[in-house]
């Protein structure tokens, strides 16, 4: 009986969105900042189970990560795999950290040291955002070039002692160009077909006759080891050469040169996505900084502010950490 | 919550660990060893499963130090964390399986034609 009465003392416990009342022993604000954060975190999980579910599809055809990010600042040709996003994520963990040192600054009350770490983290997101800006350039740009069969294969040129051939290595550049470039001055709207690539699919044919040097290799594993690719003997080389359609130079929403067609589209949406995150994160942080410089904070006696968009800030870390490993490191 | 203590110490801590956590992760990305890179454990290499609970103790570094969750009430906490990590997991398994029967019947089927 008394288990159903309300009365006037149970009353007290319902929430109205009262200011003293705080359920889960959180404020408003910084409860509805943790279940967007949980929605958000439920967006990319699912962004990244749908990579993890396309790569075991295509396990045998899939991209060797080392052999795609391989770029450093200012090394050209030098290959370094891994050192650049381990530089990028070291970047956002640490601008993490000056977040983390500004919310401690504002539980102080110490302004100006609530603006220098807001500011640090501000250039941090930038930086960040900047690395990724170019990390995408190299990977749009590509570096060797591939051709693309007509099953929708990507065939990739190796030395004789499996050395990757940049296309321009062994095409046949005295030979004319079949393919009439459509470029912007010469294109009518409308127009389709064409070609922007460096190279003609005929150019190709030809060096790679003339080059017996020249192998191809597939996007598929060897059976039994998923880190190396088959190479054809020059035999299927030269066979393999009747089935070219495209030559492919690095990456776009429609075929990239490192291989299966789904992994440069899940890159640029899995990444691009982080990316907008960031610079979210980065105009809020903005917002707060000059809030926190016109002593906005300071007037309502609380930083709880820089403490929301900074839970905003580490979650935009935390999403960079899983996206590192499952397009980076496995 | 400590409202006025200075948590600096803390942090530094955690940015310390995470550091480490992120070069041992490398080193290994970079060095790939064969014992670890070419034996797996339900179709991941022991390499991978090294990576991913890496990547965990991380992920629960940040959220219980830099987000401050280790500072909340337990219910707020276990109301977030409890769905996330459920909900992700059996995604996880859900796609991944599947992911790689679909490659069984690519590679071996005779039905593959049908699919």
């Amino acid at each position: 009986m008394g288990a159903t009465v309300t009365t006037a003392a149970t009353k007290e416990k319902i929430w109205e969105g009262g200011e003293d009342i705080h359920p889960l022993g959180a404020s408003y604000g910084k409860m509805m900042m943790w279940f967007f954060i949980l929605s958000d975190s439920l967006t990319f999980a699912g962004f990244l189970a749908a990579y993890g579910f396309t790569r075991f599809k295509f396990m045998d055809s899939w991209p060797i990560a080392d052999e795609v990010f391989n770029h450093f600042p200012f090394m050209h040709g030098v290959d370094a795999p891994m050192y650049y996003v381990a530089l990028m994520t070291f970047i956002l963990i640490f601008s993490s950290v000056t977040m983390v040192l500004a919310v401690d600054a504002g539980h102080q009350m110490k302004k100006k040291k609530v603006a220098t770490y807001m500011l640090l983290t501000i250039v941090g997101g930038l930086v960040f955002v900047g690395s990724q800006a170019w990390e995408w350039k190299n990977f749009i740009t590509g570096t060797y070039g591939a051709v693309e069969t007509r099953g929708g294969e990507i065939l990739q040129f190796v030395d004789k002692d499996g050395k990757r051939l940049a296309l321009a290595d062994f095409a046949d550049t005295t030979m004319a160009r079949e393919d009439a470039a459509l470029t912007r001055s010469k294109g009518v709207w409308g127009m389709t077909g064409g070609s922007n690539t460096s190279v003609s699919l005929n150019q190709v044919k030809a060096g790679l006759e003339k080059n017996p040097d020249v192998l191809i290799r597939t996007q598929y594993t060897v059976p039994g080891n998923k880190h190396e690719k088959i190479t054809l003997n020059r035999e299927e080389t030269l066979k393999r050469a009747n089935d070219f359609k495209f030559v492919v130079e690095g990456a776009n929403l429609v075929r990239n040169e490192y291989g299966h067609k789904s992994f440069g589209d899940l890159f640029f949406f899995i990444t691009g996505f982080h990316g907008f995150h960031v610079s979210v994160g980065v105009l809020l942080n903005i917002i707060i900084f000059f809030n926190v410089l016109l002593g906005t904070y300071e007037k309502r006696r609380t930083y709880e502010m820089v403490e929301k968009v900074g839970l905003y800030w580490h979650f935009v870390d935390l999403v960079w950490v899983f996206v590192f490993t499952f397009f980076y490191l496995v | 919550m400590g409202a006025h203590a200075s948590n600096t110490k803390r942090i530094w801590q955690v940015f310390i660990y995470l550091s480490v956590l992120t070069i041992v992760e490398v080193i290994l990305g970079i060095l790939k060893p064969d014992a670890l890179f070419h034996n797996e454990l339900f179709s991941l290499s022991y390499l991978n499963w090294i990576f991913i609970i890496l990547t965990i103790v991380k992920a629960y570094y940040i959220m219980w130090a830099f987000m401050h969750l280790e500072g909340e009430k337990a219910s707020f906490r276990w109301s977030i964390v409890a769905p996330m990590v459920f909900l992700i997991a059996y995604l996880a398994c859900l796609l991944l399986i599947e992911g790689e029967y679909i490659h069984d019947v690519f590679k071996t089927s005779s039905m593959r034609w049908i699919f």
